[in-house]
C-alpha cells in the first residue's frame, strides 16, 4: 500500500496546492515543497530498511508490491513494484521536485496555485510511471504527463512558449501513439499464444514472440522512449522545450521526464523484447555515439544558455544509451549513475540559469560576461557543475561514464574510443560556458544580487549528491545491480554486433553469461 | 608513523575546503596564507618525519599500502582509495610538499596585494592535495583522479586572473590539449581492465609480464596510450603547444605546477609503469626520441623568446623532454634523479623570475632589462645558482649530477645509443646558450629604464627570501646523492629508488669511457656559457666591460683583427640558428592545430547552430501549413464560386454515373 | 396532331438549362439569379414534361404542379431574403456576400 500512497500523495498534494493558491498563494509554494519533500524522506527510509547496514537486502525481487484490479475485462490491473531502480528514480524525482519548487520560489508570479498544481502531479506522474508494473497503467500515467508539461511551458514560459510547447506536444504524443499501438499489439499476441488477455508485465515477459513481429513491436515501445530519451535524429523537441520553459519545468524535464525514457528501455523494452533489443544493440549504440558528440558539438555552438545546457543534455543521455545497449553490468549500472548525476547536475545548472535569467533578464550569452566578480558564489557554483557536466574524477559524471565505458569497451572498441572522445568535446562546451559567463569583464553597470540563502541550499544539496555519488557509489549501485539484471543484453557468438564491429580480442566475458535471465538474482552470481 | 600517510594529500584537502568555505565570510588577510601555507609546511613536515622512518625501518616489501576507503564494488571491478607508500612516491611527496611549501611561503608575500589572494591559496592547496593523490595512488582510477584534478586546478590558476580574455584562453588551451591526452589515457586504462582485470597498479604489472609478450600488439597498444596521456600532461612533443601559453598565470602557479611537479605527472606514470613499457619496446623507442626531438626543439625556441617566462617554460619542457629520454632509454631512476633536481633549480628560476618582474613592475620582456645584479644581489646569486645548475655546470651543481647521469645512461643503455646521446649533448649546450642569454641580459649590462637607476626596487622579504635560499642549496647539493663511477662511485639515490625501479643494464663500456663523456658534457656545457657569453658581446654597452678583463679583451681583439670568423659566425652558425630557432618559436604545432582541428571544429559548430534535423521537422510542419494555406485557398468568400463548384460536381458525378 | 420528338423537347430542356446555369454563375445580380434559377427550374419541367408525353403517363405532368409549387415557395423565400440583404447592404450585387471566406 506504501507504493499507493507514493502516487497519491503527490496528487493530493497538487489539489491542495491549487485550492491554497485561490486563497493564499504562499501556502500554495509551501504545501508544494512540503509533499516532495516528505516522500523523499519516506523513499530514504525505505531505502535504509532495504539495503545492508541498517535493514535486511530483500530476497525476492521486489523490495515492495502492490496488485489492485483496475479493469479485469481487459486484464488491467493497478499494479505497482519497486525495486532498486525504481526507488533511485522515484528518490531522483521527490528530490529535484523539492529542488525546482524551490528555485520557482521568487520566480512565479501569476496563477500560483495552477502551477504547483501542475508541477505537483507531473511528480505523480512520473512516480507513477516509474512504479508501474502493468503496461495500461504505465501507458496512463506517461500520457498523463504531457498536460501539465505543457501547461507549464506554454503558460509560464518564456518568448517562444507557445512554439516550444506545441513541439513537445506532438513530439511526446506522436511517440505516445507508437507505444500504445505497440502495447496493445503485444496484448494481443500474447493473448493468442497463452489465453489470457493481460498487460501484467511480470506476465508478458518472455512471452513467444515471431522474430519479425517483436522487432516491429519493439520499434514501437522504442519509438516512444527515443522521443523521451532523446536520441538523436528526434530529439529536436528538446532545444525549445528546455530554453522556453520556466525553471522549474526546465528542471524537471531535463532531470525527469529524459529518465523516464531512459527507463522504458531499461524496465521495458530491453526484458520484453530480448532478441530484437540485441540485434538492434549495434544501431542503437552508434546512434547513443553520434548523440553524444553531436549534442556536444551543437552545445558549443549555442548562444542562448538554457539551450546550451539543452544539448548538453542530449550528449549525456547518448552516454546513457550507449549503456543501456552495450547491455552488461558496468555499462547498465553506468548508465544509472549517469542517469542520477545528470539529474543533479543539469538540474543545478537549470537553476543557475533561472537565477541568471530573473536577474539580468536575458538568456544570452553575449550579453553575460564578467560575472565572478559580482557574483563569485554563483561563479564557484557554475563551475562546480560545468565540471560534473565534463566528467571531472570525483564527481558523480566520471563515475557514470567511466562504468559506461569500461562495459562499452568490453563489446565494442570503436563505440568506446569515439565515446571518449565526448570527454573531449564536453571540455570544450563546458569551459566555454565558464569562460563566457564568468571570466573577462564585467561590462555591467551597478550590482547584480548574488545567490541568497535559498538558492544557496538549494544548489549547496545538489553539490553535495554529485560528490557523494563521485567518492562513495556504493549505495547506489548496490541498489540498482540485482535490478538491472533482467536488463543485460547477453554478447552471445552469434550476436550480429560481431560483424559490424570489432570486439576486444580478448575480452573476457562477462561471469554468468550463459545463464538464462534471471527473475530473482541467484546467490553467487554477484561478487 | 607511516599510517598518518593518508594526512598527507588530506591536510592540503583541508586547507582547500576550509578557504573555499570560509573565504566567503571575509578571512583577514594574514589568516589566509597561514592556512594555505601552513597546510602544506605541515604535509611537508609529516612527509619527512614518515620519510625518516621509512628510511630507518623500511616496512616489508619495502612498500606501504593504506586503504583510506572502499571506493566502489561494481560487478568485476574493486576499487578501493588506497595509498601506497615507496621509494617513487616518497620521492615524489617529499619534493611536492617540499618545495611546494616553499612556493606557497613565497606566494605569501608575492601574491600579498593580489584581491584574490584567499582564492589563490585555496587553489594551490586543491593542486597540492590533487598531486599527492596521483603519486601516492595504488590503482589506475585514483592515478586518474589526481591527474585530473592537477589539470582542474592547472587550468583554475592559469586563467587566475580572469578579467583578461587571453589568460581564459590560454587556460582552456591548457586543458582541452591536456585533455586530449587524458582521453587517450582513459582508453588505455580500459584496455587494461579488459585485458588484466584489474586497475591495482601492483597486482597489474606482474600480470602484464605473465600474460603479454613482449612486442605483442596490446602491449605496444596499451604502453602507446599510456604514453600519449604522459605527453599531454608533460608538454612533449606533439601535445606541448600548452605550456608557453600557461606562463599567463601567476609566478608561483608556474613554478609549482609547470615547473616542479604537474608537468613531472607524465615522467612518474611512465616510471611507475614501468613494467608495461618494458613490454613495448617499440613504445620505449617512441619515448625516447619524442623526448630528444623536444629537448632539442623547445631549446632551440627557448632562444629567441623575449618573455623571461616563455624561456623557463621552453625550458623545462627542454628538460622534460631528457627525462622522457630517460625513461624511453630504460633508465627509471636517471629520470626520477633528473626530476628530483629540475624540481629544485626550476623553481627557484622561476621564483627568481618571479621576483625580477614584480621589481620591474610587471615587466616580462628581457630586453627591457639590465643590471639587476647590483640592485638585487639575493635574487642575482641565487638565480645564478638555478642556471648553472641548469646548465649543468661540471661538479659543482646538482643538474650535472642528474643530467651527466642521464647521458651516461642513454650512450651505454642497449635501448640508448650514441645518436641519442649526441641529441642530449647538444641539447645540454643549448641549456647553457640560452639561459646564460637571460642571465647576461637581465643581471649584467646597464639598466634598460632610467627610473630603474633612479629609485631602486624594493628588496624582496623575508618570505621570498627564504624560499630562494633553500633552493638555492639544493640546487647545488641535491645532487650529491647519486654520485658517477668516475667520481665517487656512490649510487645512493638510485639504490634507494632499486627497490621500486629496476637498475638499468648497461652494454659493456670501455674504461673511461665514462670520465669521456663527463668531460664532453662539461665541454658542451662551458661552450654554451662562453657563447652566451661572446653573443652578448654583440650587444653594445657590455663590450667596453669584456674588453677590460684581459680574457675577454683578447678574444676582442682576436675577433676585431678579422679572421673571418665574424662573418664565418654570422653566416655558418648564427643565421641558420636563428632562422631555425625563430621558426620553432611560432610553434607550428599551434598553427596547426588551430588550422586543422580549432577553426574546423568552431565552423562547423556555427553552421550547425540551427539543428539540421530540426530543418526536417520545420520542413514537415511548414509542408503542413502550405497545404492548408493552399486549401484555404478555395474558401474564397464568393457565393458564385460556391455555386459553380456545387455545379461542377453535380456535372461530374452524374457524368461517371452516365457513362458508367 | 404531330408528334413531337423527344429528342427536341429534352434538347430544348437542357439549353434552357444551360442558360438558367450560366446566368446564375454569371450574373451579379441577385434578382436576375433568382429569375436564371427560376429558368432552370422550369427547364427540369419541361424535362419531365417531355419525358411524360414519350412514356404517354400523366406522372410527368403531375410532378410539374409539384415543381411549381416548390419553385413558387422558393422564390418568395428568395425575394424575402433578397429585401434583406438590399436593406442591410443597399446593394443586390452577390460580391457583396462574401463574410464567410477562409
Amino acid at each position: 500500500m506504501i507504493l499507493f500512497f507514493l502516487v497519491l500523495w503527490l496528487m493530493a498534494g497538487a489539489f491542495l496546492a491549487w485550492l491554497a493558491g485561490r486563497w493564499r498563494p504562499a501556502l500554495s509554494r509551501w504545501i508544494s515543497i512540503f509533499f516532495p519533500a516528505v516522500q523523499a524522506i519516506v523513499l530514504v527510509v525505505l531505502w535504509l530498511q532495504n539495503s545492508a547496514p541498517f535493514g535486511a537486502v530483500p530476497a525476492g525481487r521486489w523490495w515492495a508490491e502492490a496488485n489492485q484490479p483496475w479493469i479485469p475485462q481487459l486484464g488491467a490491473a493497478f499494479h505497482f513494484g519497486l525495486d532498486g531502480l525504481s526507488l533511485v528514480l522515484c528518490l531522483l524525482t521527490a528530490a529535484l521536485g523539492t529542488f525546482s519548487v524551490a528555485a520557482s520560489w521568487k520566480g512565479i508570479s501569476e496563477r500560483i496555485g495552477f502551477f504547483h498544481f501542475n508541477v505537483l502531479w507531473v511528480l505523480a506522474a512520473l512516480t507513477g510511471i516509474f512504479l508501474s508494473l502493468d503496461l495500461l497503467l504505465f501507458y496512463f500515467f506517461w500520457e498523463m504527463i504531457l498536460i501539465p508539461l505543457y501547461l507549464l511551458i506554454a503558460v509560464w514560459g518564456h518568448e517562444n512558449r507557445h512554439y516550444a510547447a506545441l513541439k513537445f506536444f506532438i513530439f511526446t504524443q506522436a511517440g505516445g501513439l507508437f507505444l500504445l499501438l505497440a502495447t496493445v499489439g503485444l496484448y494481443w499476441i500474447h493473448g493468442q499464444a497463452t489465453g489470457i488477455y493481460t498487460f501484467d508485465y511480470m506476465q508478458l515477459i518472455g512471452t513467444a514472440i515471431p522474430a519479425q513481429t517483436a522487432f516491429w513491436l519493439m520499434l514501437g515501445f522504442g519509438l516512444a522512449y527515443a522521443v523521451k530519451l532523446p536520441v538523436v535524429p528526434i530529439h529536436t523537441w528538446l532545444p525549445d522545450a528546455h530554453a522556453e520553459a520556466p525553471t522549474a519545468g526546465s528542471v524537471i524535464l531535463a532531470g525527469l521526464v529524459l529518465k523516464a525514457g531512459a527507463y522504458g528501455f531499461l524496465r521495458f523494452l530491453i526484458p520484453l523484447f530480448p532478441d530484437s533489443a540485441r540485434a538492434v544493440a549495434p544501431w542503437a549504440m552508434a546512434l547513443g555515439v553520434v548523440g553524444i558528440l553531436y549534442g556536444a558539438l551543437l552545445a558549443f555552438a549555442q548562444t542562448d544558455l538554457k539551450r546550451m545546457i539543452a544539448y548538453t543534455s542530449v550528449s549525456h543521455m547518448g552516454f546513457v544509451l550507449l549503456g543501456a545497449f552495450a547491455g552488461n553490468a558496468f555499462a547498465l549500472q553506468g548508465a544509472v549513475v549517469i542517469i542520477i548525476s545528470h539529474g543533479l547536475s543539469t538540474g543545478a545548472l537549470f537553476i543557475l540559469a533561472g537565477a541568471l535569467q530573473d536577474r539580468l533578464h536575458t538568456r544570452d550569452l553575449k550579453n553575460m560576461g564578467g560575472l565572478w566578480s559580482v557574483m563569485p558564489r554563483m561563479g564557484g557554483f557554475g563551475l562546480f557543475f560545468a565540471l560534473a557536466s565534463l566528467g571531472l574524477p570525483g564527481l558523480g559524471n566520471f563515475i557514470g561514464e567511466l562504468l559506461v565505458l569500461l562495459g562499452t569497451f568490453q563489446v565494442s572498441v570503436p563505440a568506446a574510443v569515439f565515446a571518449t572522445l565526448g570527454f573531449i568535446a564536453a571540455t570544450v562546451y563546458s569551459l566555454w560556458l565558464v569562460q563566457r559567463v564568468f571570466a573577462g569583464k564585467y561590462a555591467g553597470d551597478g550590482k547584480a544580487a548574488d545567490l541568497d540563502a535559498r538558492e544557496f541550499l538549494v544548489l549547496g544539496a545538489q553539490a553535495l549528491g554529485l560528490l557523494w555519488l563521485g567518492l562513495y557509489p556504493q549505495p547506489v549501485l548496490d541498489a540498482v545491480r540485482p535490478a538491472l539484471v533482467n536488463s543485460e543484453i547477453r554478447v552471445s557468438e552469434s550476436c550480429p554486433q560481431d560483424k559490424l564491429f570489432l570486439s576486444a580480442s580478448a575480452a573476457p566475458m562477462h561471469p554468468g553469461d550463459d545463464d538464462p535471465p534471471a527473475i530473482l538474482p541467484a546467490p553467487g552470481i554477484w561478487p | 608513523m607511516l599510517s598518518l600517510l593518508w594526512l598527507v594529500p588530506a591536510i592540503p584537502l583541508a586547507g582547500f575546503a576550509a578557504l573555499a568555505l570560509l573565504g566567503n565570510f571575509r578571512l583577514p588577510r594574514a589568516v589566509t596564507p597561514i592556512v594555505g601555507a601552513g597546510s602544506v609546511g605541515l604535509s611537508a613536515l609529516l612527509t619527512v618525519l614518515i620519510g625518516a622512518q621509512y628510511l630507518a625501518s623500511p616496512p616489508a616489501g619495502s612498500a606501504y599500502t593504506q586503504t583510506v576507503w572502499n571506493w566502489m564494488a561494481a560487478g568485476g571491478l574493486t576499487l578501493a582509495v588506497a595509498f601506497r607508500l615507496d621509494a617513487l612516491s616518497l620521492t615524489m611527496i617529499f619534493v611536492v610538499t617540499f618545495v611546494g611549501f616553499l612556493i606557497h611561503l613565497y606566494s605569501a608575500e608575492h601574491m600579498a596585494r593580489d584581491e584574490g589572494y584567499n582564492r589563490f591559496f585555496a587553489y594551490m592547496n586543491l593542486f597540492v592535495a590533487a598531486m599527492l593523490v596521483l603519486v601516492l595512488a595504488d590503482n589506475l582510477l585514483l592515478l586518474y583522479l589526481g591527474w585530473e584534478g592537477v589539470g582542474l586546478c592547472s587550468y583554475l590558476l592559469i586563467g587566475f586572473w580572469y578579467r583578461e580574455e587571453a589568460n581564459g584562453r590560454a587556460a582552456r588551451k591548457a586543458f582541452l590539449v591536456t585533455r586530449v591526452g587524458d582521453a587517450a589515457l582513459a582508453v588505455g586504462m580500459f584496455l587494461i581492465f579488459v585485458q588484466l582485470g584489474t586497475w591495482n597498479i601492483q597486482d597489474l604489472m606482474p600480470r602484464a609480464a605473465a600474460q603479454w609478450t613482449a612486442g605483442s600488439a596490446v602491449a605496444l597498444l596499451a604502453a602507446a596510450l599510456l604514453l600519449a596521456g604522459a605527453l599531454g600532461k608533460s608538454a612533449q612533443l606533439p601535445l606541448q603547444v600548452w605550456l608557453p601559453d600557461a606562463m599567463a598565470g601567476p609566478t608561483p602557479v608556474s613554478a609549482l605546477i609547470h615547473a616542479a611537479t604537474m608537468v613531472t605527472a607524465g615522467v612518474y606514470l611512465i616510471a611507475r609503469m614501468h613494467v608495461l613499457f618494458s613490454l613495448a619496446p617499440a613504445v620505449m623507442l617512441a619515448a625516447a626520441v619524442i623526448g630528444a626531438a623536444t629537448l632539442l626543439l623547445a631549446g632551440l625556441s627557448a632562444l629567441v623568446q623575449r618573455d623571461i617566462k616563455r624561456v623557463l617554460a621552453y625550458s623545462t619542457m627542454s628538460q622534460v623532454g631528457y627525462m622522457f629520454l630517460a625513461l624511453g632509454a630504460g633508465a627509471w631512476s636517471a629520470a626520477i634523479f633528473h626530476f628530483w633536481t629540475h624540481a629544485f633549480f626550476k623553481a627557484l628560476l622561476f621564483l627568481g623570475a618571479g621576483v625580477v618582474i614584480q621589481s620591474l613592475d610587471e615587466e616580462h620582456d628581457i630586453f627591457r632589462m639590465g643590471g639587476l645584479r647590483k640592485t638585487q644581489p639575493l635574487t642575482f646569486w641565487t638565480f645564478l645558482i638555478g642556471a648553472c645548475s641548469l646548465s649543468a655546470l661540471p661538479l659543482l651543481t646538482a643538474g650535472f649530477y642528474s643530467k651527466d647521469k642521464i647521458l651516461w645512461d642513454v650512450w651505454s643503455s642497449p635501448a640508448g645509443g650514441p645518436v641519442l646521446w649526441a641529441a642530449g649533448l647538444a641539447g645540454a649546450f643549448l641549456t647553457s646558450l640560452y639561459i646564460f642569454r637571460v642571465v647576461f641580459r637581465v643581471f649584467f649590462g646597464a639598466p634598460f629604464a632610467k627610473t630603474q637607476e633612479s629609485s631602486p626596487p624594493n628588496q624582496p622579504g623575508i618570505r621570498v627570501r627564504i624560499p630562494l635560499l633553500v633552493l638555492a642549496v639544493f640546487s647545488i647539493g641535491a645532487g650529491f646523492v647519486e654520485l658517477p663511477e668516475a667520481l665517487g662511485n656512490m649510487p645512493a639515490f638510485s639504490d634507494f629508488l632499486s627497490t621500486t625501479l629496476p637498475a638499468l643494464t648497461v652494454m659493456a663500456a670501455a674504461p673511461g669511457s665514462e670520465v669521456f663523456l663527463e668531460i664532453d658534457a662539461a665541454a658542451a656545457v662551458l661552450f654554451g656559457m662562453l657563447l652566451a657569453y661572446v653573443f652578448f658581446l654583440r650587444r653594445p654597452g657590455l663590450s667596453d666591460r669584456m674588453a677590460r678583463t684581459p680574457a675577454g679583451n683578447a678574444i676582442h681583439r682576436f675577433w676585431s683583427a678579422g679572421w673571418g670568423f665574424d662573418w664565418l659566425y654570422e653566416t655558418v652558425i648564427v643565421h641558420p640558428y636563428v632562422r631555425l630557432a625563430a621558426r620553432n618559436k611560432n610553434d607550428v604545432f599551434d598553427r596547426l592545430v588551430d588550422r586543422l582541428v580549432t577553426r574546423p571544429y568552431t565552423w562547423l559548430a556555427r553552421i550547425s547552430r540551427g539543428d539540421f534535423f530540426d530543418r526536417i521537422f520545420s520542413w514537415i510542419a511548414d509542408l503542413n501549413a502550405g497545404i492548408s494555406r493552399a486549401l484555404g485557398a478555395l474558401q474564397s468568400g464568393y457565393v458564385r464560386w460556391y455555386a459553380a463548384g456545387i455545379a461542377a460536381g453535380a456535372i461530374i458525378l452524374i457524368a461517371m454515373a452516365v457513362l458508367q | 396532331m404531330a408528334e413531337v420528338p423527344v429528342e427536341h423537347g429534352l434538347i430544348l430542356a437542357a439549353i434552357l438549362f444551360a442558360l438558367g446555369l450560366t446566368g446564375v454563375l454569371v450574373r451579379r445580380n441577385l434578382l436576375f439569379i433568382l429569375l436564371s434559377l427560376e429558368v432552370m427550374i422550369n427547364a427540369a419541367g419541361v424535362a419531365f414534361i417531355t419525358a411524360g408525353s414519350r412514356w404517354a403517363q400523366p406522372d410527368g405532368q403531375i410532378l410539374f404542379l409539384f415543381i411549381l409549387a416548390v419553385a413558387a415557395a422558393e422564390v418568395s423565400i428568395g425575394l424575402a431574403l433578397v429585401l434583406l440583404f438590399h436593406r442591410s447592404r443597399k446593394s443586390l450585387s452577390v460580391d457583396d456576400a462574401i463574410g464567410m471566406r477562409g
